[in-house]
């Protein structure tokens, strides 16, 4: 597939812009309803937190393509102060900075991958989605595979 | 603006139009607060459906704008969460919880009506 797309992340309408971003890049790749608009809102959640905690950051679209399916890895990076403890950060009752615990589990759970580093260097979440191209044949191959 | 409110009746209509911003979020609220004073009005509908995504600070902002114009003295209904968005919002474990919501529009007059009669049998 071709290119990724690199977006400067600051304000709150670069915010806007970049879970408009991920929606239509969503479609494009053929993702059918409703991932682009968990895509859209997973990309919302960690964009928001680049905003908040570090200021300023990117975020990049990486459509991927393997033999058997498709998909969209979204990253975020940002040279902010970092997560003192990940482990909590991405446990449903973290409370930092004006009750922002939903976040990232939230976002977690829109996506199938989900990677989060973090350093006194910055922050780095990596997010992906991914469909398989045929589904069905998948499935009868599985079936298959279990007979 | 990317809101349009509509006085009808004793209710307020806010239809949002196009994805908003968090600080657009914000500015709804207070200007929700402010019109319900002007138009003397006892509910709000706020129309959700252009919104693309309802994330954790939308819902938040949501609960923090229906109880504060809730203090104003007005009912508030959400309506038109769409479909995928209400799919979104399940798995990401999001909740409205306790705002009322409603399919569209006119189902939100609808609660709207009911809600505000209460109120009217309140007072007599």
């Amino acid at each position: 597939m071709k290119g990724e797309v690199r977006l400067a992340i600051s304000t709150d309408a670069d915010l806007v812009a970049a879970r408009a971003q991920g929606r239509a890049m969503a479609q494009q790749l053929g993702f059918p309803r409703p991932d682009p608009t968990l895509i859209a809102t997973a990309i919302s959640e960690i964009a928001r937190n680049i905003v908040m905690h570090a200021g300023t950051g990117e975020i990049v679209l990486r459509p991927f393509e393997e033999h058997d399916r498709y998909g969209l890895e979204v990253v975020a990076i940002d040279a902010g102060p970092g997560i003192r403890d990940v482990e909590a950060a991405l446990r449903d009752d973290y409370s930092a900075r004006g009750g922002l615990g939903l976040g990232l589990p939230g976002a977690r759970r829109l996506m199938d991958g989900f990677q989060l580093h973090s350093d006194a260097a910055g922050t780095t979440v990596t997010m992906t989605k991914w469909r398989y191209r045929d589904e069905l044949a998948r499935a009868r191959a599985e079936r298959r595979r279990r007979a | 603006m990317s809101v349009a409110i509509l006085k009808q009746g004793d209710y307020l209509i806010a239809s949002i139009q196009s994805d908003l911003s968090d600080t657009e979020v914000n500015a709804l609220r207070h200007e929700l607060a402010e019109l319900v004073g002007v138009h003397r009005s006892r509910g709000i509908v706020i129309d959700v459906a252009a919104l693309d995504v309802i994330d954790s600070f939308v819902t938040r902002a949501l609960r923090a704008i229906v109880l504060t114009a809730r203090l104003r003295g007005a009912h508030t209904v959400i309506a038109g969460i769409s479909p995928d968005v209400a799919i979104a919002m399940v798995q990401f474990r999001l909740n409205l919880e306790p705002l009322r919501v409603a399919l569209d529009l006119d189902e939100a007059v609808v609660a709207l009506d009911r809600l505000t009669r209460g109120d009217h049998e309140d007072e007599g």
